[in-house]
């Protein structure tokens, strides 16, 4: 059940320049969020920002826990300011999270840019079952959680936009590569459906391209989405996406929603 | 504590009687459900239902919102599960609360406005309606309901004649004298006015030159608009004799007690529900530590108490 709750600040770590590490802790226990879910935070209590902005769960440390976040406009660009000790409200966790597959079947991991927040949470708790990451962004210096994820035993198939790590690319070509070669070379395409599941997060464009992969493979995919919210609670309908099952709300619903529902 | 049980924080709506003033605005807290986990329904003065029609409306294409300082911009497009499944699927929650639900609705037409509130007035666990004439999201010609006088008169004398339930009439703040508007509703037959709506506003993306808001427009809430609200409220007060309900920007006790002394028998909270799950429930107790402070016993002693 999700609650609304005050943490405190451990640490607000810079990244890189665009980029930081807040580690919270909450000041009343909170059930554990699973990979995928988010939280509403106020990064002050003042009139503006006015609204709570939506955060997925990054990194669960057994009561603590941690986001990562881009600072984009006002709101994060006051939250990369917050100290030790400082505290904030926040609402959560939310949302439905990343749905576990049947143990059998192999992982996909995508992520674009910041899209990592969320898909390295989802990592971690299946780091046991071997899942192959596909990391995409735009340069070498926002390629994310590098380090962690090879601490885990993940080593991520990486493209970046310029070619300054990795392949130079976009990330969905790399899994469409891979996922030819997996076709071609020991199933038939009806047969890859059993074998992986898929899971992302990234930019819309990366995420239209995944319902679209998912579908030519006949893979069954679940997208992380993102949408401007008001109350993160299903109450004010700001952040429905259309689906094949009519309007849904990207807070209550999502934000994970199987690949082949969203209508782009 | 001995002092806080002589506190009387009951005001009338109509016929409707409410333990406090404090209601939800319709659109911001759901069909109650929503923040049932969060505070306690019973503790409200009402509860305001997302506005509904007799049909479910789909609403506005997304982007839907975007913040604005110390406010929001929404053109939701009162996307809605329609009045059928209401009464269907969420009643039945509302019902089990000690707690008036008030029922805002619209209609395309006049018709459809008399219709919807027949069928709402047949239904137990309703005890009153709003009438929205007033959001800024609507198709071109539908504002006419809420800024045409003529119009405005018409549709709530209908309305008036097919329902029983006390009836509350949401005025649209985009017009020249919303006190001109107040007076219609009133001499049509409402029982109360409530004001205001949001205000019709536009923010632009400049990098990319486009409206921020896939509707271009949309209703302006929050505290950005509460001085706005407060000057409408008291000029209603001095207008009509009806009861008003006053919101707009309600993010406090304090706010909410700057309507009262405007004029406002009762308050609405919007947009700080978003902000803060418990607000409504918050500001109840802070009216009420207010009132102990001031040595106020009777919350009627402090409507429009301004003294201007």
């Amino acid at each position: 059940m999700s609650k609304l709750f005050r943490s405190s600040v451990r640490e607000n770590r810079k990244l890189t320049t665009d980029h930081y590490l807040i580690t919270l802790r909450p000041l009343k226990k909170i059930r554990k969020p699973k990979p995928g879910q988010f939280f509403m935070l106020s990064v002050d209590s003042g009139l503006d920002p006015l609204l709570k902005r939506p955060f997925s769960l990054h990194r669960w440390l057994g009561g603590d826990f941690q986001l990562l976040y881009e600072t984009v406009g006002k709101a994060t660009n006051i939250l990369k300011y917050k100290a030790p000790g400082n505290v904030l409200e926040m609402i959560g966790p939310l949302g439905n999270g990343f749905p576990a597959g049947p143990s059998k079947t192999g992982i996909l991991l995508v992520a674009g840019g910041l899209g990592i927040a969320p898909v390295f949470a989802l990592a971690e708790s299946v780091s046991s079952r071997r899942p192959l990451l596909f990391l995409g962004a735009k340069s070498r210096k926002e390629v994310l959680c590098i380090e962690k994820l090879r601490s885990l035993g993940i080593r991520p198939t990486v493209t970046t936009d310029d070619g300054s790590l990795g392949k130079k690319g976009l990330i969905t070509d790399i899994l469409i590569d891979f996922l030819s070669r997996q076709s071609s070379t020991c199933l038939p395409v009806g047969k890859v459906v059993n074998r992986y599941r898929v899971y992302a997060c990234g930019p819309k464009p990366m995420l239209r391209e995944m319902s679209r992969i998912t579908k030519k493979f006949r893979l069954k995919g679940y997208l992380a989405l993102e949408e401007n919210m008001a109350c993160g609670v299903g109450a004010c309908l700001s952040c429905v996406v259309n689906t094949t099952d009519g309007l849904k709300r990207v807070c209550k619903e999502g934000p994970v929603f199987p690949a082949e529902e969203i209508i782009w | 504590m001995a002092k806080k049980k002589t506190l009387n924080t009951k005001v009338s709506i109509g016929r409707l009687k409410l333990k406090n003033p404090v209601m939800t605005a319709a659109g911001t807290f759901g069909y109650g459900e929503e923040y049932s986990k969060f505070l306690n329904l019973n503790n409200l003065g009402a509860i305001v239902v997302k506005g509904l029609s007799l049909l479910p409306k789909q609403g506005n294409p997304p982007t839907r919102i975007v913040e604005t300082p110390a406010g929001m911009l929404n053109a939701i497009g009162l996307q809605n599960i329609g009045i059928e499944n209401f009464i269907k699927e969420k009643l039945p929650f509302l019902r089990q609360f000690n707690t008036p639900v008030i029922v805002n609705f619209f209609g395309d037409s006049i018709k459809e406005y008399a219709k919807a509130a027949e069928r709402l007035s047949r239904v137990s666990g309703i005890q009153a309606l709003e009438m929205n004439i007033s959001c800024p999201n609507r198709q071109a010609g539908w504002s006419i309901f809420g800024t045409d006088p003529k119009v405005t008169s018409k549709v709530v004398k209908t309305v008036r004649n097919a329902t029983d339930r006390t009836l509350i009439v949401k005025l649209s703040p985009n017009v020249t004298d919303i006190s001109l508007m107040a007076r219609v509703a009133e001499d049509a037959g409402a029982d109360a006015v409530s004001l205001i709506n949001t205000i019709t506003g536009m923010a632009i993306d400049i990098r990319t030159r486009k409206p921020k808001l896939a509707n271009i427009t949309g209703g302006l809430s929050g505290p950005a608009v509460r001085p706005v609200a407060v000057r409408m409220v008291w000029e209603c007060s001095k207008a009509v004799n009806i009861p008003i309900i006053g919101m707009g920007g309600i993010i406090s006790a304090e706010d909410a007690l700057e309507f009262i002394m405007a004029g406002a028998s009762a308050v609405a909270v919007g947009t700080a529900n978003f902000v803060n799950p418990r607000a409504a429930q918050d500001i109840i107790a802070g009216i009420r530590s207010f009132m102990s402070g001031q040595g106020i016993h009777n919350i009627k002693k402090i409507i429009g108490g301004v003294n201007a």
